[in-house]
C-alpha cells in the first residue's frame, strides 16, 4: 500500500470518528447539567473533543510514512 | 467619542492597507517572489469562509440557541479529515485542464458543456446573493450603530433613511470598486490573484485578532473568567432554562446533523472556498499543513461566541438590543470606544474578505461560463476577427462585480430585514451544497453523465427556489404570506415549509431533505439512462483517472484533425495578448527542444491541445474549446473511438501486469518442462539399453539351443552319449532362458511399483539357515567351505520373507560362481547394531576393481569380459535384490579389491518395516 493510500485511509477514519463524536448519541450523554471547569458540559466537551480531533489530524497531516 | 468621519477614515485607510498588502504581493510575483507560497497564507487565506456571519452572527445564534452555531465548524472540519482524498483530486484535475471556476469544473467535467457552465453560474449567483446580502447588512448596520455611540440603538429604530445615508448601499458600491481594482487589473492565464490571497489572508488575521480581543475582554474583562460568567447566568432563571443542558442541540439532533452536511457542502462547494482552496493554490503539498492550521482557526474564533452571547444577554436582559450586534454593542455598552472600532474593523476585514473573493469568483463564472459562450456563438459580433479580446474580458468581469454586488443590496432590500444573519447565510449553503452531487459525483463516478448533471442540478436548485427562496421573500412581504401557510391555491401537501406534509424540521433541514432527494435522484436517473457523448467519455475519464494520467498532455490523445500554428498563436495573442502568447509558445517549443518563433513548429494534437488548455485558463473550459474549434478542423472522434482509446489505456497498465506475470509462470513451465524432458530423454535411453541388452542375452541361450537342436536334427548318427550331453546343454540354457525372462517381468513388476509384497516378521537367521541349507547340495558339488556366524538371537525384520529368500541365494549363488575354483571359501555372517541387522557374504574370488563397484549393481552388468567369458548369470540378480533391500528401507553395498575377493553386505531395520 503506497504511502498516498495509507495516509487517505487513516483521513477516512478520522472522518469517521468525528461523525461519531459530534452526532446522536454521544453529544447527547453530554448534553446534561453541571459544568467543567466552570463551563456547560457540552460546551467544555464539544472543544475538547474538536481539538483532539484536529490534533490528530495534524498527526496524520505531518506524519512522513 | 467617534465621530462618523473618524470611522469612515479608519475604514478607507483599512482598505488602503489591504490595497497596499495585494499591491506589493502582486508586484512581488510579477518579479518571481511569490509571498503566497507558503503553507500558512495558504491556510489563513481559507479562513475567508468565516465571514460577518462569523464574526457577528454566530454571537445572535448562540443567544438563541446554545451550540447551534457550531455545525457550521464541525462539519468543514469532518469535511477537510477528507480533504486528502477529495481535495487532492481536485487540485490534480484543476491544475491539469487549467479549471477557472467552480462553473468551469463542474462544465468540464461533463464534456465541456457550455449549457451546464450556464447553469452552475446561475445557481451560484442567484444562490449567493443572499449570503452577500448579509455582509452588506452586517457592515451597515454595525457602522449604523457605532455612529450612534454612546447611545445603543438598534437600525431599524433608527428611522427613514434617504440615500446619502442608506449605508448598504454605499457599502455596495464602495466594495465593488475595491473588488474591480484587486481582482480585475489584468488577465491572468492562470486565473491567479496572488495580491487577493495575501490581503485575505492578513484580512483573516485582522478579524481573529478582532474577535478574540472582544472574547478576551468580555470574558476576563467585564466578568471574571469563564466560571464567573456561566455562573452568574445560570444565576438567571431565564437564561438558567438555556444552560442546563445547553440548547440547541436539544432543539434537534436531525438539525444538528443537517447543518453538519451543510456546512461539509459548502466548505467544499461556495465559490470562494473553490477559489482559494482550488484555483489560487499554487502548491498541492500546502495541503498538509491547512489540513490542520485550517480548522484551528475556526476552533480559535469560536471558543468566545457563547461567552459572549451570554455577555450579551446578561448585560441587555429586556431583549432590546439584537443579539447579532452583541459583539459591537458589549465593549460600547461598557464605554470602550477603541475596542468598539477595533471590532468595526474586524467585522469589516470579516465582510469585504468574502465580498471580494465571492465576487471575484464569482465575475469569473459570469464572464467565462454565462456571457463569452454567449457572445461567441453570436456571429453577428464577429467576435473570432477581433484582435484583442482582453479588454473586453476584464470589461464583462468588472460589470458582472457591480451587478452582483447591486443584487446583493436588493436581495439585502427585499428579503434582508426579517432574518437573522446565519438564516440569511444558510440559504446560500443550501444553494451551493446543490453542486455536491454533480461534482463529488463527476470525480469518482465515470457514469455521470451531462444529461444526469443538468437534471440534478435543475431539480435540486428548484426545489431550493420553492423552499427557500420563496418563503425568504414571502416573509418579506414581496409575496402573499398565505403562501406559505395555507399553500399555492390552497393546497395543504405543497406549503413550502411542510412539503408534502414533512414537518418537524426546521426550515433549513426540510429544503435540505427534498432538494437532496430531488438533486441525487435525478442525477443518477439522468446519468443511467442517457448514453455519454464521445466528450462526456472522455471528459469522465480525464477526470476519475487523474492520478492516473500524465501530464498535460493526457487530452492530447482524445484530438484528430488538422491545424495551423500561426493560427493557433494568433487566437491565443487574442484573448491573452501577445506578450503571454508569446510567452506560452516560447514556453512549449522550449519543452519541445525548439526556438520560437524561428523554428516552425507542428500544428499537431499536443499543441491543439496545449492552446487550448491555456485559453480555458483564460475563458473557461467550454468557450475554449469554441474558440479553438474555430480554427481548426477538427475530425469528431466518435464514441468507440474514444471508449477504444481510453480501453486502450487503461487496459494496457493491466495487460502489461498480466504479461508480466504470464511470463514468469512460462519461464517456470519452461524450467520444468525442460528438466522433465531431460528425465525422458534418460529414460529413454534407459529404456533402449534395456532392450538391446534384454533381447541380447536371450539370443545367447537361444543361439545355444538352436545350434544343438540343429546338430541333433541334421545328423541322427550322433551317439547317445553325445546327444545326452547336448540334450542336456539344451535344458541348461532352456533354465537359463526362462529364468532370465522371469527376472525381467521381476525386475519390470518391481520398478513399475506392482510388485506383490506380503510382509510379516521374518528371523534372517533362519532365511539364512534356510536357504545355506537349500544349497548345500551345490556347496558339495564345487567343493566348497561354508563358514557361517550367526549370534544366537536377532530381532526381527519386516520383510516379504520369499524375497528375502531370493536376496540370499542371489548373493550366495554369485559367491559360489566367483569363488576361488580351487579353494573355494564362502563365509556368510549376520549381525545387529544401531537400530539394523547386517548381513555380509564374503568370498575369496577374484574380487571386483573399486570402479565397478556401483555398476555391478545395474541392469545386466556381467563381470568381465563379455565378449571372451561366458556369462555366469542374466545380470540382473543383484540388481533386483538391491532393489528388493531398499524396498524395505535398507541398504546393499560391496567392498572389494581386486584379487583379494569380495564382501557383499545388506542392512536391514529392525523397526517397522517400510
Amino acid at each position: 500500500m503506497s504511502e498516498f493510500e495509507s495516509k487517505g485511509q487513516r483521513f477516512v477514519a478520522l472522518c469517521m470518528l468525528g461523525m461519531v463524536l459530534f452526532n446522536y448519541p454521544i453529544l447527547a450523554l453530554f448534553n446534561v447539567s453541571g459544568t467543567l471547569f466552570g463551563v456547560p458540559v457540552l460546551y467544555a466537551y464539544i472543544f475538547i473533543a474538536w481539538a483532539a480531533l484536529i490534533a490528530l489530524m495534524a498527526l496524520v497531516a505531518e506524519s512522513r510514512s | 467619542m467617534l465621530h462618523e468621519t473618524a470611522i469612515v477614515l479608519t475604514a478607507f485607510v483599512y482598505l488602503g492597507v489591504l490595497f497596499a498588502i495585494a499591491y506589493y504581493a502582486d508586484e512581488r510575483a510579477d518579479a518571481g517572489r511569490s509571498v503566497i507560497a507558503s503553507p500558512y497564507i495558504y491556510s489563513l487565506s481559507l479562513a475567508v469562509y468565516a465571514t460577518a456571519w462569523t464574526f457577528y452572527g454566530s454571537v445572535g445564534r448562540a443567544a438563541s440557541d446554545g451550540v447551534g452555531f457550531l455545525p457550521i465548524y464541525i462539519g468543514p472540519t469532518l469535511m477537510i479529515a477528507l480533504w486528502w482524498v477529495v481535495l487532492r483530486k481536485i487540485l490534480r484535475i484543476s491544475k491539469q485542464n487549467r479549471i477557472t471556476s467552480l462553473a468551469d469544473f463542474i462544465a468540464s467535467r461533463y464534456g465541456k458543456s457550455a449549457l451546464l457552465g450556464g447553469l452552475v453560474t446561475v445557481i451560484a449567483v442567484i444562490g449567493i446573493l443572499p449570503y452577500i446580502s448579509l455582509q452588506l447588512k452586517a457592515v451597515s448596520n454595525s457602522f449604523t450603530i457605532l455612529v450612534q455611540y454612546p447611545e445603543i440603538v438598534m437600525p431599524a429604530k433608527v428611522g427613514a433613511l434617504s440615500i446619502r445615508q442608506d449605508t448598504a448601499l454605499w457599502v455596495a458600491l464602495i466594495l465593488a470598486a475595491f473588488t474591480i481594482a484587486f481582482g480585475t487589473r489584468h488577465l491572468d492565464a492562470a486565473e491567479h490573484h496572488q495580491g487577493m490571497v495575501a490581503a485575505i489572508a492578513f484580512e483573516s488575521l485582522v478579524k481573529l485578532l478582532a474577535f478574540l480581543a472582544v472574547g478576551v475582554f468580555v470574558t476576563f474583562g467585564i466578568y471574571d473568567g469563564f466560571g464567573d460568567l456561566f455562573g452568574r447566568a445560570a444565576a438567571q432563571p431565564k437564561l438558567r432554562a438555556m444552560l442546563t443542558p445547553l440548547e440547541g442541540v436539544a432543539g434537534g439532533y436531525a438539525n444538528w446533523v443537517w447543518l453538519t452536511i451543510l456546512s461539509m457542502m459548502a466548505i467544499m462547494f461556495l465559490p470562494r472556498q473553490f477559489q482559494v482552496a482550488v484555483i489560487e493554490n499554487v502548491d498541492e503539498k500546502h495541503i498538509n499543513k491547512a489540513i490542520w492550521l485550517f480548522p484551528l482557526y475556526m476552533l480559535a474564533i469560536n471558543v468566545f461566541v457563547l461567552p459572549i452571547a451570554f455577555g450579551g444577554l446578561l448585560r441587555f436582559p429586556d431583549g432590546s438590543v439584537d443579539a447579532d450586534t452583541f459583539v459591537l454593542t458589549l465593549p460600547m455598552a461598557e464605554k470602550r470606544e477603541f475596542l468598539a472600532l477595533l471590532v468595526f474593523i474586524g467585522g469589516l476585514s470579516a465582510a469585504t474578505g468574502m465580498v471580494i473573493v465571492e465576487t471575484i469568483a464569482l465575475s469569473t463564472m459570469v464572464c467565462n461560463d454565462l456571457v463569452m459562450p454567449v457572445l461567441l456563438r453570436l456571429r453577428r459580433l464577429r467576435l473570432n476577427e477581433r484582435r484583442d479580446l482582453t479588454g473586453l474580458l476584464l470589461g464583462i468581469r468588472r460589470g458582472a462585480i457591480v451587478l452582483i454586488l447591486l443584487l446583493g443590496y436588493l436581495y439585502f432590500k427585499l428579503a434582508g430585514e426579517a432574518y437573522a444573519l446565519v438564516s440569511i447565510g444558510l440559504i446560500s449553503f443550501a444553494a451551493v451544497a446543490q453542486f455536491a452531487p454533480a461534482i463529488l459525483g463527476g470525480i469518482f463516478w465515470k457514469g455521470g453523465t451531462r444529461a444526469g448533471a443538468l437534471s440534478g442540478l435543475s431539480a435540486g436548485f428548484a426545489v431550493w427556489l420553492y423552499t427557500l427562496l420563496l418563503p425568504a421573500l414571502a416573509r418579506s412581504g414581496w409575496l402573499p404570506i398565505g403562501l406559505l401557510d395555507q399553500g399555492p391555491f390552497g393546497i395543504e401537501l405543497l406549503k413550502p415549509l411542510q412539503l408534502f406534509g414533512l414537518s418537524g424540521l426546521d426550515q433549513i433541514s426540510h429544503a435540505m431533505i427534498w432538494s437532496m432527494i430531488a438533486n441525487i435522484g435525478a442525477y443518477v436517473i439522468g446519468s443511467l439512462s442517457a448514453s455519454p457523448s464521445a466528450d462526456e467519455h472522455r471528459q469522465a475519464s480525464l477526470f476519475v483517472d487523474v492520478f492516473k494520467q500524465t501530464g498535460e498532455a493526457g487530452g492530447a490523445r482524445f484530438w484528430r484533425g488538422t491545424a495551423s500554428a500561426p493560427d493557433l498563436y494568433s487566437l491565443l495573442a487574442r484573448f491573452l495578448g501577445t506578450a503571454t502568447a508569446d510567452s506560452a509558445f516560447c514556453e512549449y517549443s522550449g519543452a519541445k527542444g525548439l526556438d520560437w518563433p524561428d523554428a516552425r513548429l507542428i500544428a499537431d494534437a499536443e499543441l491543439v491541445h496545449y492552446v487550448e488548455v491555456q485559453l480555458a485558463g483564460a475563458i473557461g473550459a467550454a468557450s475554449a474549446r469554441v474558440m479553438v474549434a474555430s480554427v481548426v478542423k477538427e475530425e469528431a472522434l466518435t464514441i468507440d473511438e474514444v471508449r477504444d482509446i481510453l480501453d486502450e489505456a487503461s487496459q494496457v497498465v493491466v495487460y502489461s501486469h498480466k504479461l508480466e506475470q504470464k511470463s514468469r509462470e512460462l519461464e517456470a513451465a519452461t524450467a520444468e518442462l525442460r528438466e522433465a524432458n531431460k528425465r525422458l530423454t534418460e529414460l529413454d535411453r534407459l529404456k533402449d539399453d534395456f532392450v538391446s541388452t534384454v533381447t541380447h542375452e536371450l539370443r545367447t541361450p537361444l543361439t545355444s539351443i538352436r545350434a544343438f537342436t540343429e546338430i541333433l536334427l541334421d545328423d541322427p548318427e550322433v551317439d547317445t552319449e553325445q546327444r545326452k550331453k547336448f540334450l542336456g546343454i539344451i535344458t541348461k540354457e532352456a533354465e537359463r532362458l526362462t529364468r532370465l525372462i522371469n527376472q525381467v517381468l521381476d525386475l519390470a513388476k518391481i520398478e513399475s511399483g506392482k510388485a506383490d509384497w506380503v510382509e510379516s516378521r521374518v528371523d534372517m537367521k533362519e532365511v539364512i539357515s534356510d536357504t545355506l541349507a537349500a544349497m548345500d547340495q551345490l556347496f558339495r558339488e564345487k567343493n566348497i567351505k561354508i563358514e557361517a556366524r550367526l549370534p544366537e538371537k536377532v530381532s526381527t525384520v519386516t520383510v516379504d520373507l520369499d524375497r528375502m529368500i531370493q536376496v540370499m541365494l542371489n548373493l550366495l549363488s554369485n559367491a559360489v560362481k566367483f569363488c576361488d575354483s580351487a579353494n573355494g571359501w564362502i563365509e556368510v555372517a549376520l549381525s545387529e547394531r544401531d537400530g539394523g541387522i547386517r548381513v555380509d557374504v564374503r568370498d575369496n574370488g577374484r574380487g571386483i576393481s573399486l570402479e565397478d563397484h556401483e555398476a555391478v549393481f545395474s541392469k545386466f552388468h556381467q563381470v568381465g569380459d563379455t565378449l571372451t567369458d561366458k556369462p555366469h548369470g542374466s545380470g540382473l540378480g543383484l540388481h533386483i535384490s538391491r532393489q528388493i533391500v531398499e524396498h524395505f528401507g535398507g541398504r546393499m553395498w560391496v567392498e572389494s579389491t581386486l584379487g583379494s575377493g569380495a564382501r557383499f553386505s545388506f542392512t536391514l531395520p529392525t523397526g517397522a518395516g517400510a
